[in-house]
């Protein structure tokens, strides 16, 4: 589980965080938070696919489920374990 | 009883001067937008009443009044002058939605400089283009997107000005950067707005098509007429309204509809810098007790699939009207507004170039959930044949939308591109590449593009920019770009990818060439799918054959090969 945090906090900031100086932490409101847009999410969601050999069901891939990186782990878990 | 009361009255003996009467304006005085969505409110004896009512993440709120505007405005006026800025310069507004990007368009309309909105989320490739075509001078932005004006700054002689308005002295500024903070700002005494007249340019946003770069659509301040009047008869904005356009001014309707109509109007507006959630969205509009809400299919959409449990949690009763813009509203989403709000989304059809609504369906009008409904009094339509460029009679018969030239808010060109632009028009008319039909009652219904432009999200991307973007990374040979149907969106962008040697067509690749393009151009040219391929098909000579890969992704019908693999 902390791994899997650490990896999408990590691909976050590295691939989405324009401000340099901005600091978000595993809580920090992704898309309602305007870091992420509806459209960019669906590069976040290949990511997880292709990292975690998982595939998550369109209807499971709302704003809610990827608004913080403790609930984009959530999801990761729910389809890996 | 609605602001146009009856429209088959309105059609009788219409004319302009209706708006131009209203808003005081005598032909051949000066017209500056920015005086009139502030300053000449103020004067009507409204200066204290709320022109803006601000949110931002985690609850960050401001107001402003109609004085605060105008004083605000004036500053940024002041400003940009103090750098020796004039009328006809180009300024940049590439900002996310806070005040300053509301308050910093009028500032520059002001001077009689040309706003150039541009969406905070665009890429450095797509910023530099635009840039690049209008010879901007000057870049307002926020500390947040610097970055990507730095990455582009050298190759940009001409951008002499990086202005931030959210500097916070913890970082060195770099060359050409300074800091405007509009607040502490010093309010200038006795400033003039610079008396542009109906002609002088206004508004510079850029759309995309087919083939080349984007194109910077120049309106002018007499734009102001059609949205004023479009404003009042379509959105219905009454003195009390508390009215939420949700569109970003980066776009066309966030400008039109999004600043010069509800402020030229005197009309207090809300705007959220929020991303999208249902439960945000429903949240303010119950907070601020929105009575008007204009917003757009695709966010219509992604509210019916977040379900109708989420509604009922909030007290909407509020609202009043309801419109909808940026591409076709499907009847599914009518239907659905009018069992949830009580209130059908009412579609209103128009485009960057039209600069105001065209077709709309009106309050008190009999909706025919789908269809774009008739046109705006003043505005002369029709659907006309693809090769006469002739109105069809026939009823139901697809041919293109066209407008007669000529109402307030349309264009006056493309910025340097004035070739592009005498293409729009055949046989006397204005031609926007969409195709439609109209039906008994009068009714137009859209039918779709008549080019390979991908309507995403309401937002034109052009295939040939994402195509061109393709072959900057290393990985890929060749590719072809198309629309493929999407149940929010209506249209997202997909790539066709021909792979260089040694490069392995896997996942990690696909996802490394969809955040190149994000980053690039922007996270809605970023194909939300890659199909790779050994082959293209092409004509004879050598053009990519868009139109197969586009029937095949909508499962409509290839028909015969052999005229298409003949160059048309």
């Amino acid at each position: 589980m902390e791994e899997i945090r650490d990896v999408v906090l990590e691909y976050v900031i590295e691939e989405y965080l324009e401000d340099e100086d901005e600091e978000i932490n595993y809580e920090t409101p992704l898309i309602s938070g305007g870091i992420v847009d509806s459209f960019s999410m669906v590069s976040l969601k290949r990511f997880l696919e292709a990292q975690y050999k998982i595939s998550i069901p369109d209807e499971k891939a709302s704003p809610e489920a990827f608004d913080t990186v403790n609930s984009i782990t959530a999801l990761v878990k729910e389809f890996t374990s | 009883m609605s602001n146009i009361g009856s429209y088959e009255g309105r059609l009788k003996n219409f004319d302009w001067s209706i708006a131009e009467k209203e808003l005081g304006y005598n032909k051949g005085e000066a017209i500056n937008i920015g005086w009139y969505c502030s300053d000449r409110i103020c004067e009507m004896g409204k200066a204290g009443k709320t022109a803006l009512i601000w949110e931002g993440l985690g609850g960050v709120a401001r107001q402003y009044t109609f004085d605060d505007i105008r004083v605000n405005s004036n500053k940024f006026g002041a400003f940009l002058r103090s750098l020796g800025l004039k009328n006809e310069d180009r300024v940049c507004l590439f900002m996310d939605k806070i005040p300053e990007l509301y308050i910093g368009f009028l500032g520059v309309l002001k001077i009689g400089a040309i706003a150039q909105p541009l969406f905070s989320a665009f890429g450095d490739e797509s910023l530099h283009v635009r840039l690049d075509n209008a010879e901007t001078t000057a870049i307002i932005t926020q500390r947040k997107h610097v970055s990507k004006v730095r990455r582009i700054i050298e190759k940009s002689p001409y951008l002499k000005h990086v202005i931030i308005v959210d500097h916070d002295g913890k970082k060195p500024l770099k060359d050409r950067e300074m800091t405007f903070n509009m607040e502490e700002y010093e309010e200038p005494k006795d400033f003039e707005f610079f008396p542009t007249k109906a002609e002088t340019p206004s508004v510079l946003h850029y759309t995309s098509g087919t083939t080349g770069q984007p194109k910077g659509v120049k309106h002018v301040h007499y734009s102001l007429i059609s949205q004023y009047l479009t404003t009042k008869w379509v959105l219905d904005l009454l003195e009390d309204d508390i009215y939420w356009c949700t569109a970003d001014p980066g776009w066309v309707t966030g400008t039109s509809y999004g600043i010069i109509g509800p402020w030229s109007m005197g009309i207090t507006q809300c705007v959220m810098d929020v991303g999208f959630s249902a439960e945000n969205w429903y949240k303010f509009i119950e907070k601020h007790k929105v009575t008007m809400w204009y917003s757009a299919p695709t966010a219509i959409r992604s509210l019916m699939k977040a379900g109708d449990e989420v509604v009922k949690k909030h007290n909407l009763s509020s609202l009043r009207h309801l419109a909808s813009v940026g591409e076709p509203l499907n009847a599914e989403a009518v239907i659905w507004s009018e069992k949830v709000f009580g209130k059908p989304f009412l579609d209103t059809y128009w485009q960057t170039e039209t600069g105001s609504i065209m077709l709309t369906n009106f309050p008190g009008m009999k909706i025919k959930p789908g269809s774009m409904g008739k046109a705006f009094p003043g505005i002369t339509a029709a659907v006309v044949d693809t090769k006469t460029f002739k109105p069809i009679q026939e009823v139901g018969k697809i041919g293109l939308i066209a407008f007669k030239p000529g109402w307030p808010a349309m264009m006056r060109t493309y910025w340097n591109n004035e070739t592009t632009y005498k293409s729009k028009f055949t046989n006397g008319w204005y031609l926007p590449g969409d195709r439609a039909y109209i039906d008994l009652d009068g009714y137009f219904w859209f039918v779709g593009r008549d080019d390979d432009v991908i309507n995403t999200g309401g937002h034109l991307v052009s295939p040939f920019e994402v195509e061109s973007a393709l072959l900057e990374h290393e990985a890929v040979a060749e590719s072809a770009v198309v629309a493929k149907p999407d149940e929010v969106n209506m249209e997202v962008v997909k790539a066709f990818v021909m792979l260089n040697a040694g490069y392995e067509a896997d996942d990690m690749l696909e996802l490394k060439i969809m955040n190149f393009i994000r980053k690039k151009l922007s996270p809605l040219a970023m194909p939300q799918e890659i199909e790779y391929v050994k082959t293209l098909p092409k004509t004879r000579s050598g053009k990519i054959m868009r139109r197969l890969l586009h029937a095949k992704e909508w499962g409509e019908e290839i028909g015969d090969t052999s005229t298409l693999e003949d160059d048309e």
